[in-house]
């Protein structure tokens, strides 16, 4: 710590802290544009010059350590007269445009101008005007405006890890923008618009939508990743305006992946579902909710007294909050069965039987930018967890080796240390081979029947290396990614992981798929498991292989949703009776359900989401449901009532988490699965599917929204693979080719893609084209 | 005392040979150093006596400047010259690269040897093409002799020099933009502290000196810091290269004692043209200030005497102007090319100097205003030492001293949007 004065105030401020630090841990504001505590320090726009004593000229705050008995003056003659001038140099150029400008408002600039701009310019010249250039659907540019403070620039470099913005041409011709004419490709690339302190850079979505003072401002929290980002979510009349990160350092800093905040845009979607209907016939009729509320429980009666309650079913989105998913396995369990599941893409069960192992990262999300080596398994962190991908690339930029094993060759905005890309069908394999490795140089115990099953294993280098820096380095974990979990292995990938994990000393954790899969297990939105883990006594069947006559969906769509896309939607099509709980509604859901009931979006309800760190985050509803929407926790509550079952006496979203929180007091929460040795066996040698998840189709909301689907992230549907493999299968690019999987099949163009492992065939899921397909992983043919 | 340190080889047929080199005692110095393996202290110590400065513009010692390097320091280090010569009137690097490349290399190595350098960079200019041919050759033909390598001399030293082509910035010649230049990104001035000594090429140790600089090494070790220093005068040692141009009927670069009058110069380089009256010149190229004749005709030329008569010395490029010159198209000029060149990182040069360039743009087309002068002196007093590096004060230095010279002369133009003489 060192001595320092401001304005006279004695202060006391760690050693190597910039004066700007200081002052601001102080509470004294020196006016800044360039400077942001994420970024580096560019000391480019010289608003924050300041006099300190014994310097004869005025110098940049943030870029000046203190030093032991350094006088500051922030509010000096000669630091105001260069705080002046800055502003004055600032505002020739810019087109103060403040009335139609979308920043007018909430900008650094207009503020600033405030307390150090003059009301009279001097300048008489030209002003500098720029063309504006299309940067994407997210971003909309006015350059015209921009004071060169190089805040994007330095974010794409050091934080989104990509050179999409930068400056070219000198002096006043120096200009922002892309290198080369093409849209900023990002999945964090919205974060510019917060950082840019003027309206150079703004929302396109929000585009002329409103004025900030006219916002309220609600916490929440963000509904498409395991990460939990804490947003703000501005509304306007009972309109969602925005969504805006909220800092906490501990999840998201000040960051927000393009997702979490373009999401919303889909809320006002033509498709949103606003009032209850029924099916009568072949006609939909609208009804007022205690008809619909009845319509449904009767319904669902008529089945249990046909077949039994065993023949009852619910398929629960895994963005689902933890009150809703609670009070529908409550209802379910009431019902007679127990089946109710979340885990919709995941293909492989068969661990069920003993497995208690939660979902979770295994260590806190700021954790992930210390460690000092970790693997990634079927992982496309950068897409499916922006913010933990971030964690990750600084630890990476920090020397950390990150290792990845996935069947696509992903983009990483970092080095990876070792990459291993092999079909589906060999990950195990190379797996077992980073275990054989594990087993020769470890000195730990060797599970029962290991040693056997790798007898046959061949190792590579790159195994011994993945193994070796695991071994080698201090802080470390294996973690199971979001498009892993939909492999058919996953019983076996995991057994494996955790052997690995145990090994090396790392924590083992797993990214997984929607806002609250812990949560989900939570609340016992599981077949196997009842609330905080309560045993049940199930036959371990898949739930959407129980020949299942009534099911009842809360925000799902079955062809979309779930790993098998066309055996789900058979299940769904064949059932007696469907009661459909959603915010949209599609013309596959009118064709498949019997009752639909309209329920409140994310930002409409209450409710709880933990992440995969196990935080309990809950939020408020930030406005009313639209139209005769209601939130989910409350439409299930009357359900369970109507259906005369007791302890549906809830009378907020609270009491039904507390309920459950008092519940998950004692459990002790383990990403670790009991062993259970896999066999290698031999794996089928024909084409394999890899059905990798798109970023922007993960939920129904991010699947309507319009600015994300207009990104490069949105893959097209199409058949994908290497040239080779094309040859092989007689297919050529361009070509439309059928793709065949057991009894369905798509007709879909084909595109050569050098990076899909050999033997494969990629096939995104989750889009409506690829919806009649069957199993996101597994055996496929092509045909002309 | 003239063609004594840099041009010693002019006199020579092919005098950038590397044979012509040798039969002036070429490398003699660098191999005696590292077959004896000569104290670094002790050569900085002559250096230090023969107070060479850095012939840049900035006039720093040079022997100070090397002992600040973390010579024992693990890991690269690197040695940088800096030929990028982009200062308007400046013409002396050139002569350098083009008639006395070896002596330039062999400085270098020194210069490498002494702060614990095994990699060097010749950033020059890109628009010299007869100088990057000459250095280029000379690089070859040191490469082929062993002169550089590895294990140079069997003393275990190794040496590797480059030559780096700039892309026609003027801020290049900035050395820390010089630095991001190298290393493949937009030449623009690095905010310091930290020094280039400390975090510089690539973020390791960096020492960048002038052409002119590392080429006097050489000479000053084989002749001893003492005999420099009487070249010149106290804290000013040696010879100087002075780049003459303007209205002078002898234009060119002249090496001579340091401290030379102005007047003796300017016989050198054949007097005014035409018989024309002097009427100021600015010594020591574009962004020092001005100085009228009746000034700098009594003046020295060297660092203290000229920054007494309230100029600086810089490169030693010194414009002359006769009687017939218009200070106002000058400065217009001037103001323009300070414009073109900020980099635009920092915002009172980027706007700074582009509202100066308009501003005089508009008085010298005669659409002047009563408050422009004050405007000007204003806004260049506003960039001065608010900037980054040193190039807003060098756009902001000639407004004001032209201004406080010429001022008749700027407001007869105002008046009557036209010139006065």
């Amino acid at each position: 710590m060192v001595n320092i004065e401001i304005n006279g105030k004695k202060l006391q401020v760690p050693q190597g802290s910039m004066v700007i630090e200081a002052a601001d841990s102080a509470g004294m504001t020196i006016p800044r544009f360039c400077y942001h505590r994420k970024l580096s320090v560019a000391a480019n726009c010289r608003m924050c010059l300041v006099d300190i004593e014994k310097m004869p000229k005025p110098v940049p705050a943030c870029a000046t350590p203190v030093t032991d008995g350094m006088k500051i003056l922030t509010h000096s003659a000669k630091a105001l007269d260069a705080q002046k001038s800055v502003m004055e140099f600032l505002l020739i150029n810019h087109p103060l445009d403040c009335p139609i400008c979308d920043q007018g408002g909430e900008c650094e600039l207009q503020d600033i101008a405030l307390g150090f701009g003059s009301d009279k310019g001097r300048y008489q010249e030209f002003k500098r005007v720029l063309r504006d250039k299309d940067i994407g659907p997210l971003i909309s540019t006015e350059m015209t405006r921009c004071i060169h403070c190089t805040r994007c620039i330095r974010f794409g470099q050091e934080i989104a890890g990509v050179m999409e913005l930068g400056a070219t041409g000198r002096g006043e011709h120096m200009r922002i923008g892309t290198y080369v004419e093409r849209a900023v490709n990002s999945e964090m690339s919205g974060n510019v618009i917060d950082l840019c302190p003027v309206g150079a850079l703004t929302s396109k979505p929000y585009h002329y939508h409103g004025r900030s003072w006219e916002n309220t401002v609600i916490d929440s929290i963000a509904s498409h990743d395991c990460i939990g980002s804490n947003i703000h979510i501005e509304v306007r009349r009972n309109q969602v305006m925005r969504v805006l990160p909220r800092d906490n350092d501990s999840i998201n800093e000040c960051w927000l992946s393009d997702r979490d905040r373009f999401s919303y845009t889909a809320l006002d979607s033509d498709e949103r579902l606003t009032q209850p209907m029924i099916k009568q016939g072949d006609d939909w009729k609208v009804v007022d909710w205690p008809t619909a509320l009845n319509y449904a429980v009767d319904g669902l009666k008529a089945v249990i007294n046909k077949y039994d309650a065993k023949h009852l079913g619910a398929l629960v989105s895994p963005s689902s909050t933890l009150e809703e998913m609670y009070l529908l396995q409550k209802l379910m369990r009431g019902l007679g069965c127990d089946n109710i599941e979340h885990r919709l893409r995941q293909q492989d069960f068969s661990s069920d039987a003993a497995d208690s192992a939660y979902p979770l990262l295994g260590l806190p999300v700021a954790e992930l930018e210390n460690l000092d080596a970790a693997l990634l398994i079927g992982s496309c962190i950068r897409k499916d967890q922006p913010i933990a991908a971030h964690r990750l690339r600084k630890a990476a930029m920090r020397g950390a080796s990150i290792m990845a094993i996935n069947a696509l060759d992903y983009d990483f905005n970092f080095p990876l240390a070792e990459t291993l890309v092999v079909s589906p069908a060999d990950m195990l394999g190379s797996l077992a081979a980073i275990c054989k490795v594990l087993l020769e140089t470890g000195n730990g115990e060797t599970p029962a029947g290991l040693s056997a099953m790798l007898a046959t294993v061949e190792v590579n280098d790159t195994h011994r290396a993945v193994a070796q820096h695991l071994q080698s380095a201090e802080k470390t974990a294996v973690l199971i990614g979001t498009q892993a979990m939909s492999q058919n292995e996953l019983t076996d990938i995991r057994a494996l992981a955790g052997f690995i994990a145990e090994s090396t000393d790392a924590s083992l954790g797993y990214l997984s798929e929607g806002a609250n899969a812990v949560g989900a297990w939570l609340a016992g939105a599981v077949p196997h498991q009842g609330p905080a883990g309560a045993a049940v006594d199930n036959d371990r069947t898949a739930v959407l292989d129980k020949h299942l006559m009534a099911c009842v969906l809360l925000n799902v769509e079955p062809e979309l949703d779930c790993a098998n896309a066309s055996a789900a939607h058979d299940v769904v099509r064949h059932a007696e009776f469907v009661v459909n709980m959603s915010s949209y509604v599609s013309e596959n859901m009118k064709a498949s359900a019997d009752v639909l009931l309209p329920i409140a979006a994310f930002t409409e309800t209450s409710g709880t989401f933990v992440n995969g760190v196990g935080d309990w985050q809950s939020f408020k509803g930030s406005c009313v449901p639209v139209a005769e929407a209601r939130p989910a926790w409350k439409v299930l509550r009357v359900l369970g009532n109507l259906s005369e079952l007791d302890g549906f006496e809830y009378m907020s979203s609270e009491e039904v988490r507390d309920e459950l929180k008092i519940l998950c007091n004692d459990i002790e929460l383990s990403t670790r699965s009991p062993w259970r040795c896999p066999s290698l066996g031999s794996r089928d040698a024909g084409l394999q599917r890899i059905g990798h998840l798109p970023m922007y189709a993960v939920d129904m909301l991010v699947r309507r929204a319009r600015p994300l689907q207009d990104t490069c992230d949105a893959i097209a549907a199409a058949i994908y693979l290497n040239s080779e493999t094309a040859l092989r299968a007689g297919v050529a690019d361009g070509e439309q080719v059928q793709a065949v999987q057991e009894s369905c099949s798509v007709s879909l163009p084909l595109v050569i893609d050098e990076s899909i492992p050999d033997n494969c065939v990629m096939i995104p899921v989750a889009l409506e084209e690829t919806s009649a397909l069957g199993a996101a992983y597994g055996a496929i043919e092509l045909r002309k | 005392m003239t063609n004594e340190v840099c041009f010693r080889t002019l006199h020579l047929d092919k005098p950038w040979t590397l044979e012509n080199y040798r039969s002036l005692g070429g490398y003699e110095v660098i191999k005696k150093i590292l077959t004896e393996k000569t104290p670094v202290n002790d050569l900085i110590e002559q250096l230090k006596i023969s107070a060479l400065r850095g012939r840049g513009g900035a006039g720093f010692p040079t022997g100070l400047k090397w002992s600040f390097m973390p010579r024992n320091a693990e890991g690269q280090k690197y040695i940088i010259c800096n030929s990028d010569e982009g200062e308007p009137g400046t013409c002396k690097d050139r002569d350098i690269l083009r008639y006395n490349p070896h002596q330039l290399i062999e400085g270098m190595m020194i210069a490498g040897y002494c702060i614990g350098a095994s990699k060097g960079y010749n950033y020059i200019r890109g628009e010299f093409s007869e100088p990057i041919k000459h250095f280029e050759a000379a690089l070859e033909e040191a490469r082929a002799e062993g002169l550089l390598g590895s294990n140079i001399f069997g003393s275990g030293f190794d040496f590797d020099l480059n030559a780096h082509y700039g892309g026609g910035a003027y801020v290049c010649g900035e050395e820390t933009a010089l630095l991001e230049s190298i290393e493949g990104k937009k030449g623009q001035p690095r905010f310091k502290p930290p020094f280039p000594a400390g975090f510089g090429l690539y973020g390791r140790p960096t020492t960048i000196n002038n052409t002119e600089t590392l080429a006097s090494v050489p000479v000053i070790l084989a002749k001893g810091g003492q005999w420099f220093l009487d070249i010149g005068k106290p804290n000013n040692g040696g010879t100087k290269l002075f780049s003459v141009s303007g209205h002078v009927n002898k234009p060119g670069n002249f090496e001579v004692p340091m401290g030379i009058p102005f007047a003796e110069l300017l016989e050198m380089a054949g007097g005014v043209r035409n018989g024309h009256k002097l009427k100021a010149v600015i010594p020591g190229g574009s962004s020092t200030p001005i100085l009228p004749a009746e000034i700098i005709m009594q003046t020295d030329m060297d660092y203290d005497s000229i920054s007494k008569a309230g100029s600086m010395l810089g490169a030693g490029s010194v414009i002359v102007m006769d009687e017939t010159t218009c200070m106002v198209k000058v400065l217009a000029r001037l103001s323009h090319f300070y414009a073109e060149e900020s980099c635009g990182q920092c915002t009172p040069c980027r706007e700074g100097t582009g509202w100066l360039a308009k501003v005089m743009h508009r008085i010298e087309h005669g659409q002047g205003r009563e408050e422009d002068l004050a405007l000007l002196d204003d806004v260049a007093g506003r960039i001065r030492g608010r900037t980054i590096c040193a190039l807003g004060d060098a756009a902001a230095m000639p407004v004001q001293s032209f201004i406080k010279h010429y001022r008749e002369e700027f407001q007869y133009h105002i008046e009557h949007g036209k010139c006065m003489v």
